[in-house]
């Protein structure tokens, strides 16, 4: 497959009440293979897909938040934050996994992936893409 | 223009089906291409042939079937997401040890990968849910 398009998967839901966030994850994970420009983005109550310390044991369901830490071995390096969301919920970046990827072309540099945006420039974000999944 | 659907609501839920259809004939009948229709999350359950809907409603379900036999459209049902939901075509019932099977005409089960591929063959994208 020769052409590449920008995809952004935008993740709006908190992580279990609804199954949303897992199968847009598993989305974004097969989506690696087909070598395109993947980013993510996190807004609305999607934000809390990221924070770190989840701990599922009551409910009964898989906690898949480790897999988000795993982003960056896939080359999925941009994920987008936006800055209104965390604020009207109270949350800060210290809230959140610390993600990062691995920079081969600077001998390895962890670098951090999230990137913490306004609403109107996750806009311009969106903008730029060939491709935006919603979930 | 060559065009992706995702639907990602089930049937009578939610009126995504309901508009995906709605979407999908009205760009027929405009001329335009649809490279896949994609069922993901609930929106696996529009393919299901054992639903039964009262006399007087809308079957989304052969509406499904009939819109895409006549134009030759690739509806592809998820399969990690119709694992989890129970709909099983041959193929998964042998793999999965199922006693029956319930995929509706018209349709087949495949990998998130054909989704990928839709949003980069396609055009656009359309995403229909929540």
């Amino acid at each position: 497959m020769s052409d590449t398009k920008k995809f952004l998967f935008i993740n709006r839901k908190a992580p279990y009440g609804t199954i949303y966030a897992w199968e847009s994850l598993e989305v974004v994970l097969i989506s690696a293979a087909f070598e395109q420009d993947v980013s993510l983005a996190f807004m609305d109550d999607g934000v809390y897909q990221l924070t770190k310390g989840q701990d599922t044991s009551g409910i009964g369901m898989k906690n898949f938040s480790p897999t988000y830490a795993a982003l960056g071995d896939y080359e999925i390096t941009k994920i987008y934050v936006e800055k209104e969301s965390l604020e009207e919920r109270g949350l800060t970046l210290d809230d959140l996994q610390h993600l990062v990827w691995e920079d081969e072309d600077e001998d390895y540099a962890e670098k951090d992936s999230i990137r913490l945006v306004s609403r109107a420039e996750l806009g311009d974000v969106m903008a730029e893409q060939d491709v935006l999944f919603n979930f | 223009m060559k065009f992706t659907i995702q639907v990602n609501e089930g049937p009578y839920q939610h009126q995504s089906a309901d508009s995906a259809y709605h979407f999908a004939k009205a760009a027929l009948e405009k001329g335009h291409e649809i490279f896949r229709i994609f069922f993901y999350h609930d929106g696996v359950n529009n393919g299901t042939r054992l639903t039964t809907p009262p006399q007087d409603d809308r079957n989304i379900v052969t509406r499904w079937t009939e819109l895409g036999q006549a134009h030759d459209i690739d509806m592809v049902v998820c399969v990690a997401a119709a694992q989890r939901r129970g709909i099983v075509d041959d193929g998964e019932a042998e793999r999965n040890g199922k006693d029956a099977t319930n995929i509706a005409p018209g349709f087949r089960i495949s990998g998130l990968g054909q989704l990928v591929e839709g949003g980069i063959q396609s055009d656009r994208l359309i995403v229909f849910g929540d």
